[in-house]
């Protein structure tokens, strides 16, 4: 599997959109932090960012990656490899890579104006942490929904759906079934409808960090004593670790099954 | 060599093999034809393990190969279409698969005898599709197997380059190896091939040398026979 | 030799009597100045009276022996060392004087000093161990019914009360540090508690882990300023039914709530900070039925909420600094007539929360930190209108729990929907003039 990831990581490394990747989040770092010269104002905006881009970026890659080396994966196939070790690998190879083009794009314009030595450290690194984590995470949905469609145009529209779907519609869904039902309690709904997007997850976990731990205080006690506490933070990193890890299983599993 | 017994696939609502038995002996060259949609490449793939059948087994120097896969490690293939990562070097590329398969390769002579020597520090992306071609002969046959299956091997190929190809099946042949290929260009099966295998309708409809296919058809060059079976069995 | 001491100490008796009668001539006239030099006055005036010397070794050993045998206006002098003495009663105009290790330990029994006469000095001393009661208010120093009491350089430490002051007037509370440890609030009190009281200066005291940092009720042309107070249960200064007070620099941080005014008309706030009040319903300053109120200058940074307004009316805010806070402001029920003018509002959640759809306050010239309008002709004024009242923060009045949603791509897009065509906030609330440049 290391070798497998290895050179899809070097594939990826070299091709042009990673460093498309790479120049765009090193320009959105400089020019916020050049407009603002505020490292924690800086991550509120990123964190806008981040939580929508990285989910897009995330499936799109994955799914264009995938049909894209539909013929070097036969040529591994051929080759005395299991099947996991080769999806895993590529699945690895792609979201490091466009985890490496993040990390790197948004942390040296961050180390450069000095974030290492300012209170916003914390904060900086969660926000990565999470951008890793949704990487990964649409990455692996990208894989599943381009396993499971032999037609690119279908495997790219269902990938896009899945990407709005998370991004904006359940938020739409979600806020109009609070209004609606605002007189029953809705705490244990808010903090289940919340797990069950990363995306909703990851910016809970980041607003945790930066302006909401009071505004929750509203919601009600499940809510608050859910995220307001170091248990909460354990709990929603464990989510957000299967996240990773359930569509990663079924990559498998349908990888096992699939033929080529 | 081979053992296929019993072997279904369905893809969707359409039955591509029926119930196919092959027995492929060590040793020579066999040719794999059949009309579009016969179950050739799909018969190939199950050996490779790239289509798991839905029943039957296989059998490869005795050894059960269905949800295995280091059986692979003597087997090279040759696929039909040669795409790379785009973003890597022929070198880096074929250091990638003598990474993969832990086993000796000599691929030195076969790049001088494909002049790939100019090639190799280009990205895959940018060689013609001819090129690819080559570099995918050179993966093919670096290693030592005891089986290899070639999958439409004459494409995009130039004419010296098409020499070499028969003279290195040839070579591999006379080393005792057993060499599966499927073609649509019947003078190049006519011209190696030991024994020919006709599918029909996820069958095996013939199994024996081209002389004997002649005549059972009474024709007297491969293509004719080949024209004649589909025409009487679909009449 | 015993005739000629008593007949000089009624000489001095009328000496200090004509000076105070002097002196309280002078403080009528001088009544706009401050009471420093009230001090200065007085100082002349301890130098002819009695002195008394209070130690372990000294013919008088306690404070309340020291007090009974003082004649009025004359000093007690405490040296350093320990006096477990509580409820000393201090019924004639005495100065206490001493220094931080003069402590008064009051065991965990009752009040330790009581202040009921006129002109009472009580400075530099250390008051600790007050009783503790739910229901009497224990206090390091009771002060009732006094005129020109002045507490001074005190510190009182793990107290109930620490001043609590009744029916007083014209006293100053400088330079005192009061503090404990209060966990509840029904098992602890007020740092300096003032009731029923006027003409009292607070200033440059630090107070924290009380119930309430400063309390006034009933109060009226009283200052406070220059105080510190933190860490308090419930409020960092709570204000009700005082009229006429004013209030400057202070910092109030990081308490339950950090300062509440209610039912109350003509207070002026100024400079003060207004720091980390951040929990649940927690909130840097409220207002509750304010009539004619100045807040000028102020800095609310990091509050759940920067100001909560209820009912408040006529009230002047102008160039104070919101910065980081959950809301900025938040306003409830009827306010009329409030004046919103060259604040800053820097990355706070909301900026203004509204609860109604009307509108009658003004809100012009102001530095809003998400306004992403132009100015094409360079005057420093937007061309474009601000909103400070978003779709998403009226969502959030009417159902907490969406306040889950904060940040979300959806409620962007409402947001932005409701900028382009307002259906549920007012619609006249917006800042014609928003500023293209912070006000410094």
């Amino acid at each position: 599997m290391l070798k497998i990831f290895k050179y899809s990581f070097f594939d990826l490394m070299r091709s042009r959109w990673s460093y498309v990747y790479f120049v765009f989040y090193l320009l959105i770092g400089f020019v916020l932090l050049f407009l603002n010269n505020d490292t924690s104002k800086a991550v509120i905006t990123l964190m806008n960012i981040i939580v929508v881009l990285t989910p897009l970026i995330g499936t799109i890659f994955g799914v264009m990656y995938y049909y894209n080396s539909r013929e070097f994966t036969e040529l591994l196939l051929a080759q005395p490899l299991k099947r996991t070790t080769i999806f895993l690998g590529q699945y690895i190879g792609v979201s490091f890579s466009l985890s490496l083009s993040l990390v790197l794009g948004l942390g040296i314009p961050f180390v450069a104006y000095g974030v290492t030595q300012s209170t916003a450290i914390f904060d900086f690194i969660s926000l990565l942490l999470v951008g890793v984590f949704l990487t990964f995470i649409f990455v692996a949905l990208a894989f599943n929904i381009a396993l499971s469609n032999e037609n690119k145009i279908k495997g790219f529209g269902y990938a896009i759906l899945l990407w709005l779907f998370l991004a904006v519609i359940y938020d739409g869904l979600f806020l109009i079934s609070l209004v609606l039902f605002q007189e029953y309690p809705l705490d244990q709904f808010s903090l289940f409808a919340t797990i069950f997007n990363p995306i909703d997850l990851s910016r809970i976990v980041i607003l945790l960090k930066l302006d909401i731990s009071a505004l929750l205080g509203y919601t009600g006690a499940v809510f608050q004593k859910f995220f307001g506490t170091n248990i909460g933070i354990i709990a929603s990193t464990i989510v957000l670790i299967l996240w990773v890890l359930l569509p990663t299983f079924r990559i498998v599993v349908k990888a096992k099954k699939k033929d080529f | 060599m081979i053992t296929i017994q019993n072997i279904y696939k369905k893809f969707g609502k359409v039955s591509v093999l029926k119930g196919l038995d092959l027995e492929i002996n060590a040793g020579g060259i066999f040719a794999v034809l059949g009309p579009n949609g016969s179950g050739k490449t799909t018969l190939i793939k199950s050996i490779l393990g790239m289509v798991i059948p839905d029943k039957g087994s296989i059998t490869i120097q005795n050894k059960k190969i269905l949800k295995t896969h280091l059986y692979r490690n003597n087997i090279n293939y040759l696929p039909q279409i040669a795409n790379f990562p785009a973003n890597l070097t022929v070198t880096e590329l074929l250091q990638m698969i003598k990474d993969i398969r832990i086993k000796e390769a000599d691929e030195a002579a076969l790049i001088e005898q494909f002049d790939l020597k100019p090639f190799l520090k280009q990205k895959l992306g940018n060689l013609s599709g001819g090129t690819r071609q080559k570099v995918n002969l050179v993966l093919t046959f670096m290693f030592d197997s005891e089986l290899i299956i070639l999958d439409e091997p004459t494409t995009g190929l130039d004419p010296i380059s098409l020499i070499r190809l028969k003279e290195i099946i040839q070579q591999e042949k006379d080393n005792g190896k057993t060499i599966l290929i499927t073609s649509h260009i019947m003078s190049f099966v006519e011209e190696v091939a030991d024994e020919v295998v006709f599918l029909l309708d996820g069958k095996i409809y013939f199994k024996g040398n081209i002389t004997e296919l002649k005549k059972q058809t009474n024709q007297s060059d491969l293509e004719h026979a080949i024209a004649n079976i589909l025409t009487t069995q679909h009449a | 030799m015993f005739k000629s001491t008593k007949k000089m100490n009624k000489n001095l008796t009328i000496i200090t009597l004509l000076f105070t009668y002097l002196f309280r001539k002078i403080i009528r006239i001088s009544k706009k100045k401050k009471i420093v030099f009230l001090c200065s006055v007085l100082l002349p005036v301890s130098v002819f009276t009695q002195q008394i010397e209070v130690c372990k070794t000294c013919p008088i050993k306690t404070v309340k022996e020291a007090i009974q045998n003082a004649a009025p206006h004359s000093t007690i002098k405490l040296k350093d060392g320990i006096y477990k003495e509580y409820d000393i009663l201090i019924d004639k105009p005495v100065t206490i004087l001493g220094s931080r290790k003069a402590i008064i330990d009051g065991n965990n029994k009752g009040y330790i000093l009581k202040i009921v006469a006129d002109s009472v000095t009580v400075k530099g001393i250390t008051i600790k161990n007050v009783g503790r009661s739910y229901t009497s208010d224990y206090a390091a120093i009771y002060i009732s019914k006094s005129k020109h009491f002045v507490l001074e350089e005190i510190k009182a430490e793990n107290v109930l009360f620490g001043f609590l002051i009744e029916k007083s007037k014209k006293g100053l509370v400088k330079n005192n540090h009061i503090f404990s440890n209060a966990v509840v609030e029904a098992g602890s009190g007020n740092g300096i508690h003032l009731w029923h009281s006027d003409s009292v200066i607070i200033e440059n005291n630090e107070v924290h882990n009380l119930r309430d940092g400063i309390y006034f009720e009933f109060v009226t042309n009283s200052k406070v300023i220059n105080n510190s107070s933190h860490h308090n249960l419930r409020y960092g200064l709570h204000f009700m039914f005082s009229n006429n007070d004013e209030y400057h620099n202070n910092e109030f941080r990081d308490n339950g709530s950090g300062v509440a005014v209610m039912f109350s008309k003509n207070i002026a706030m100024t400079k003060n900070k207004f720091i980390y009040n951040w929990g649940t319903a927690s909130y840097g300053l409220l207002l509750k039925e304010i009539y004619d109120a100045e807040i000028i200058d102020n800095t609310f940074q990091e509050n759940t909420i920067g100001i909560n307004i209820e009912g408040s009316t006529r009230i002047n805010y102008k160039k104070n600094n919101f910065i980081s806070n959950g809301w900025a402001i938040k306003i409830a029920g009827a306010c009329y007539a409030n004046k919103f003018n060259q604040n800053n509002f820097l990355h706070n959640s909301f900026d203004v929360s509204y609860n109604s759809k009307l509108n009658d306050n003004n809100f012009t010239n102001n530095y809003w930190s998400e306004y992403t309008g132009y100015d094409l002709d360079k005057n420093g004024v937007g061309d474009v209108p601000y909103r400070p009242v978003k779709l998403f923060s009226y969502i959030v009045n009417k159902t907490p729990e969406t306040v889950v949603l904060l940040r979300s791509l959806f409620v962007d897009i409402i947001n932005f929907s409701e900028k382009v065509s307002p259906a549920f906030t007012p619609d006249n609330l917006v800042d014609k003039q928003p500023l293209m440049r912070k006000i410094q």
